[in-house]
């Protein structure tokens, strides 16, 4: 359980990085370092975009999976790391 | 009277066959023709009537409904909790949250997927992998390709009787949105079902109006405040000015109070710098400039009377149809009138009578645009009646550079914001002109007809890139300009300083020269007046210039005849000319060497 909070911990202190959220498979946000809104918007539109970039990459090739999504808006980079139950989604501005 | 012929058939007779017979053709009645007769008639022309046997067709034209979308917005509720959660509870959602946070695949999962984010989140500090080589290395192409203009989109007056669109305004931050106002300018051309509407149209939807602006009377002008783009001011046909707050709705915040205002439409309302940023002054035609503070509409801060003889005279007036007022000089500032002149006033004096310096003079119409180069503010662009010209502030007697006379009115015109050498101007035919007089100067660069009825009114954008152009029957056509017309040439403000410099030496060598043709004929005519008798000098040089201009007319409408007269035997001969080498190069033709 510390293990968790550490692992946590650790990624919101890296360079650069403004938000953590771990979202659940029916998209309800579990731990989140930003308000409620952002987190709710994000989680639900997110966990759309996942399934979708995961069942594309299934379709091309059946023995594919998805590992790790990043989207690079302009302002700030969005990271998704999927798993079968859970997201892990860390927005971080990427230093230039 | 009943004509009845009545036969008997014996009973046993009914249903019988009948029998036929056969027997030579007998004639009964023969009528031969009577030529007497034909004298009671008149023989009818023979007329040829085609006859076309082909397939019927007709022509049917459809359109489908219109269909009206509308966007809106929805908004999401938080949801995809379990039916046994209520999302609005705060405690059910922390306690629901720490039952998943204990649960061990929980942990097992966040600790893979947090090595895996780890790895990215320190790859993106340690190198930008969208970095951008050859930033600084901007192709510049000397653009080979024409000058174009694209029309983007067009906006209609929605109401059933079409007003004139005279004024365009363009929103001052980011110009996504354009205000125009729509009068009708005709004299008593205003019927009651006229909406008196003007409208704030969004550039990306030309389908419906963003806001309606409901004026008193008709808007002629309206101009956004350049501080404060939420507010806009209008002058109206009836002389009045009102301004509008675009968050407090369509009805005027204020009205200007009718004795006050101006006697006449008012044609022109532009924003004047000051702290506030509630400053303007207005033209209209019936020879007053007012100047307003928009808090207090109730009476005008300032008034000028635009009487050349200096006297504050309203009946000598001259009436305004433009002003021109640059940021960077504020207390000069131009009106151009009526009667063709162009004033220059200047706001700071003490009287009224030091209050108008100068003016310029040289077209033969009302001025409906004045405008002074951005890059270059000593010299300005006036549009006139058929010409568009180029002054330069200190040459007074004649513009610097004109353009020739065009076959229609010329009705709007202005610089480009970002080229110096680049001007508009838009007729009464419907073509807008884009000038370049670096590039070509007796012809525009770009013509383009934009519609088939008369353009009144022309508005460019800041960035230089679109511009607006309003129309008699109120449509709105936003155009785009090709990247050339609206990119800074290289050297274009050397050249175009250069011009203007070489331009202005040319005007005041010339002025400085009727100057002194004038002193000596005055000096002459001096002296021969002292010898000649004082006869009734008035009358006499009247009826003297009357006989002299007639004789002068007449000897001009001569030479033309002859001129014409002329040309016309030179086209002749040239006619015979061609005829008989044509005669010669067919019976070539027929020579039996040259057939193949």
């Amino acid at each position: 359980m510390a293990e968790v909070e550490e692992t946590l911990k650790r990624i919101q202190t890296h360079k650069g990085v403004i938000g953590t959220i771990v979202v659940n498979a029916e998209g309800i946000p579990i731990r989140t370092t930003l308000d409620n809104s952002t987190t709710v918007q994000y989680a639900g539109l997110l966990h759309q975009l996942t399934m979708k970039a995961r069942s594309t990459v299934r379709d091309l090739d059946p023995q594919n999976d998805l590992t790790f999504l990043r989207i690079r808006p302009k302002k700030h980079e969005i990271m998704v790391a999927p798993d079968k139950e859970y997201l892990l989604i860390v927005i971080q501005n990427p230093s230039e | 009277m009943e004509i009845v012929h009545v036969y008997t058939k014996k009973r046993n007779e009914f249903g019988r066959q009948c029998n036929f017979s056969d027997r030579p053709a007998e004639l009964h009645v023969d009528i031969l023709p009577d030529p007497s007769l034909a004298s009671n008639f008149i023989e009818r022309d023979p007329c040829d009537i085609p006859i076309q046997c082909t397939q019927e067709m007709s022509e049917h034209e459809v359109n489908t409904e219109r269909f009206e979308s509308d966007t809106r917005g929805i908004n999401h509720v938080e949801g995809g909790w379990p039916k046994d959660v209520n999302p609005q509870e705060m405690e059910q959602t922390i306690r629901f949250r720490k039952k998943v946070e204990k649960d061990e695949h929980y942990f097992s999962t966040i600790m893979q997927l947090g090595s895996n984010m780890e790895h990215c989140i320190k790859q993106n500090n340690a190198i930008n992998i969208y970095q951008e080589y050859f930033e600084e290395e901007e192709v510049v192409e000397e653009s080979e390709e024409q000058p174009s203009a694209k029309t983007i989109n067009v906006f209609r007056d929605p109401n059933e009787i079409k007003r004139t669109a005279t004024c365009l305004s363009w929103h001052p931050d980011g110009s996504c949105k354009l205000a125009v106002a729509y009068s009708s300018l005709g004299f008593q051309n205003i019927s009651p079902d006229m909406s008196y509407d003007s409208y704030i149209w969004d550039i990306e939807n030309p389908n419906k109006p963003e806001m309606t602006l409901k004026p008193v009377s008709l808007l002629v002008c309206l101009e956004y405040n350049p501080k404060d783009s939420h507010i806009l001011v209008g002058g109206s046909y009836n002389g009045q000015i009102a301004y509008w707050d675009t968050r407090k709705g369509s009805q005027p915040v204020e009205m200007s109070t009718i004795e006050h205002s101006h006697r006449d439409p008012v044609y022109k309302v532009i924003w004047l710098q000051s702290k506030t940023g509630t400053d303007t002054f207005s033209a209209s035609t019936d020879g007053q400039v007012l100047w307003w503070d928009i808090r207090k509409m109730s009476e005008p801060t300032e008034r000028l009377v635009l009487d050349p003889n200096k006297k504050g005279n309203l009946d000598n007036a001259l009436g305004a149809i433009s002003l021109e007022f640059e940021t960077t000089m504020p207390t000069k500032f131009m009106v151009g009138t009526e009667q063709g002149l162009v004033v220059s006033c200047n706001r700071k004096a003490k009287t009224p009578a030091e209050k108008i310096v100068c003016t310029y003079s040289g077209h033969h119409g009302p001025i409906y645009a004045l405008q002074r180069n951005p890059f270059f503010p000593k010299n300005f662009l006036t549009v006139a009646d058929w010409t568009a010209r180029i002054w330069s502030e200190d040459i007074k007697e004649s513009s610097i550079m004109w353009t020739k006379y065009h076959m229609a009115y010329l009705s709007d015109g202005c610089w480009s914001p970002v080229r110096p050498s680049v001007f508009f101007t838009v007729k009464m035919d419907g073509t807008l002109d884009v000038w370049d007089f670096l590039f070509k100067q007796n012809d525009p660069t770009l013509s383009l007809k934009v519609c088939d009825e008369a353009l009144y009114s022309l508005r460019v954008q800041d960035n230089g890139r679109f511009l607006a152009c309003g129309s008699q029957l109120g449509t709105a056509t936003l155009l785009e300009i090709s990247p050339g017309l609206c990119t800074l040439q290289r050297n274009e403000k050397a050249l175009a300083t250069a011009m203007f410099e070489r331009e202005t030496k040319r005007e005041k060598i010339l002025e400085a020269r009727h100057r002194e043709m004038r002193l000596k004929e005055r000096s002459r005519s001096e002296q021969s007046k002292d010898e000649d008798t004082k006869e009734g000098d008035g009358e006499e040089s009247v009826e003297e210039l009357a006989t002299r201009t007639e004789a002068e007319f007449y000897e001009i409408v001569e030479a033309e005849l002859k001129k014409r007269a002329k040309e016309q035997e030179k086209k002749w001969v040239f006619i015979n000319l061609f005829i008989n080498s044509a005669k010669k190069e067919t019976s070539l033709f027929q020579d039996p060497v040259f057939q193949r």
